[in-house]
């Protein structure tokens, strides 16, 4: 076992998978020889070959359009694009065709391909790179949206995506990529894509997120703990496509009350979703309205009032605290 | 320092073999066997017969909204029948006379416009892609394929079709800076059908030619007369060898025109006028190829005209037939959205299923 980071983890995940499938490629802007601009791909140029770890030109749309063809052609491509918000370059290509291909030609030709990037805020980064536009991707059929919140879950997430035979997006949480370090087995593992966990136990509220935000709920859960006596349940939900609509109506249906915490604007965001699916499901278990702490609806602003709108376990806090109130 | 003109290296050529009036440059006129001359006839023929049957079905309501080829018959045949059973084929919407080449069905092609999915079968023997509606996008999934024919290293070839309009589109630009960074063994045919929608091709871009876009991303670009059959074999026969044996990739012009509307949805007297099309109609790609096939090359009697043209009257009356008996399942869209249904949409697909039984039953 190794303590590794996330990017890390990652890194081991995409050197896995490429040792042990030719057909996995790696491809985006300055993936090989500079390593990715996190170091997500360091090592893989070294040992796989230009060939398979691709410097591409500066074009996302084409670095996707690319990864279909080569799809299409029997490769696996993981496709790399450097920054959340530069994704919409390719959206039309993800949303015209990666999502529709198994659809349209009834399985002949599909994509089993990984679009990956780094995910949402609180880097103090510039403008477009601190995006949380999952709610966006979540909504084209077709497509998996897997978001993981630790070292462990990304390695075994990224395998899980790299060998689905659906496409999948894949955020990777850039506030978290070094935050921590865990024990990642030296054992290649995966996880069921669609399926979250419960990563805090408790009875009187539950609280639902993803990614960076994990950690904002397990803090404000701490607080509830130690200052209102207040047992919070956390869950992590791990993708928000598939939902696991299952996980979190068997929590609230305990607990009575729920909080969802995402770092994505309000309106039409991924939370939106969940209460949906507690209204539909659990309704007469409610004891009070589902409450959402997100970012506002809002543009990210640029990263000196970064901490003001993301969530912070305050807010958390907060919000449970008038949801036992109510 | 004085000025001087910058040498390029790559070059833009135009290339005509059979000219509208018969003429045929024998230096230049590619070697094609007889029964395959025949069979190219018999296609074109086929396709033009096809149109003219599509828009009667649109017309009847018995298709949905169709868009023709009409005029443009030699610009896609000719790429399709230098393709090896191997090679990839990526179409957009105007490729018919090439899928027919290919062995697409007719019937294939009457449910794609019928609005079934079930129009996207390529046969299992051709590595084709179905119809791309949305314009250029193709060119990026084109390119990417060649990149996989790279590096399976087969010696496979992609040709990939767009049109003037998808030249001013950026997927268009970005497939073809990749496949020459890459070296990629891509054929980029643009039919040059002088119209995108209502939008002529000279305002479409400043460009003097579509062909000399090539060299913006170190490709050599080829403008071919796209309704001389002959020309658009010879021109595509030399980028499949040259991409075929790692030459790289090739953007060919094939300066046609669109004969008829953008789309039955479309009514082009609001934005050309007709004696331009009549200007075209003795260019036409068919008759120029049938008066080789019987003057020129002697292979075209009465006898053998006859045999075709009811070879494919009833070759459509069947296929029109057999499309009309397809019904849609519908719940057929919910299958194959993922390998495997996910609960939430299997449980979406039992709501709906659930629904239509009891109206069917009239509850």
């Amino acid at each position: 076992m190794a303590q590794l980071t996330m990017v890390k983890a990652l890194n081991l995940a995409l050197a896995e998978a490429m040792r042990e499938n030719p057909n996995v490629l790696v491809l985006g802007q300055d993936v090989g020889q500079d390593e990715g601009v996190f170091r997500v791909t360091e090592g893989l140029l070294a040992e796989f070959g230009s060939n398979r770890c691709i410097d591409t030109p500066l074009a996302e749309a084409a670095i996707v359009g690319a990864g279909i063809g080569l799809a299409f052609t029997g490769f696996v491509p993981v496709c790399e694009i450097q920054f959340d918000g530069f994704s919409f370059q390719a959206f039309h290509q993800i949303e015209n065709h990666v999502r529709r291909f198994r659809n349209r030609t009834r399985g002949r030709y599909t994509c089993p391909m990984v679009i990956r990037m780094p995910y949402g805020g609180g880097i103090r980064a510039l403008e477009h790179h601190s995006e949380a536009p999952e709610a966006s991707y979540a909504h084209l059929a077709g497509l998996k949206v897997v978001i993981p919140s630790g070292p462990r879950n990304a390695r075994a997430l990224l395998r899980a995506a790299i060998y689905d035979p659906d496409p999948v997006i894949f955020f990777e949480p850039k506030a978290i990529y070094r935050a921590t370090r865990e024990e990642v087995p030296d054992q290649p593992e995966t996880l069921p894509i669609g399926k979250g966990r419960v990563v805090r136990a408790g009875r009187d509220v539950t609280l639902i997120t993803y990614g960076a935000m994990v950690k904002t709920a397990l803090d404000a859960a701490e607080e509830l703990a130690d200052e209102h006596q207040v047992q919070a349940e956390v869950l992590d939900l791990l993708s928000v496509a598939p939902l696991d609509g299952a996980l979190i109506n068997q929590s609230v249906r305990r607990t009575g009350r729920a909080v969802v915490i995402h770092e994505a604007p309000r309106h039409c965001g991924v939370g939106a979703e969940i209460v949906a699916r507690i209204v539909e499901d659990s309704l007469l278990y409610l004891e009070a309205p589902v409450k959402r702490v997100t970012g506002f609806d809002t543009v990210i602003p640029y990263f000196r009032n970064e901490l003001t709108y993301l969530p912070d376990p305050g807010r958390v806090v907060q919000a449970a605290l008038e949801t036992l109130r109510f | 320092m004085p000025r001087e003109l910058l040498e390029i290296a790559q070059r833009v050529e135009t290339l005509s073999i059979l000219s509208a009036d018969g003429q045929v440059d024998k230096q230049l006129e590619p070697q094609i066997d007889q029964r395959d001359l025949l069979e190219l006839y018999r296609t074109m023929l086929t396709a033009r017969r096809l149109d003219e049957r599509c828009l009667m079905l649109q017309r009847q309501g018995r298709i949905g909204t169709y868009g023709p080829s009409h005029g443009q018959e030699a610009a896609s045949l000719g790429v399709a029948y230098v393709l090896r059973r191997d090679d990839w084929l990526v179409p957009t919407f105007r490729e018919a006379p090439a899928l027919l080449w290919r062995g697409w069905p007719i019937e294939t092609w009457l449910l794609y416009w019928g609005g079934l999915e079930a129009g996207n079968r390529a046969p299992p023997e051709v590595n084709d892609l179905p119809v791309c509606v949305p314009i250029a996008s193709q060119c990026q999934y084109g390119m990417g394929i060649a990149w996989g024919c790279k590096l399976r290293g087969q010696g496979q070839v992609c040709a990939t079709f767009c049109g003037d309009g998808a030249t001013s589109e950026g997927d268009f630009h970005e497939a073809l800076n990749f496949a020459g960074v890459y070296n990629l063994p891509l054929i980029m045919v643009i039919q040059n059908n002088q119209w995108a929608i209502s939008i002529p091709r000279r305002r479409q871009t400043a460009a003097q030619t579509l062909a000399q876009k090539a060299i913006a991303y170190g490709l050599d670009g080829l403008q071919v007369d796209g309704n001389d059959l002959l020309a658009v074999i010879a021109a595509t026969r030399e980028a499949v060898e040259k991409a075929r044996t790692g030459g790289g990739p090739t953007l060919i012009e094939a300066v046609t025109y669109r004969m008829g509307v953008h789309t039955t949805a479309d009514d082009p007297r609001k934005y050309r006028k007709p004696e331009e099309v009549q200007e075209w109609e003795p260019r036409d790609p068919l008759l120029r190829f049938r008066s080789y096939l019987r003057d020129r090359k002697r292979v075209l009697t009465e006898e053998v005209q006859k045999e075709i043209d009811e070879r494919i009257a009833a070759q459509l009356d069947e296929a029109i037939k057999n499309y009309e008996r397809h019904q849609p399942d519908p719940l057929e869209f919910f299958k194959y959205m993922y390998a495997e249904m996910t609960p939430e949409l299997e449980a979406q697909m039992r709501e709906l299923e659930a629904y239509l039984d009891r109206k069917k039953s009239g509850k």
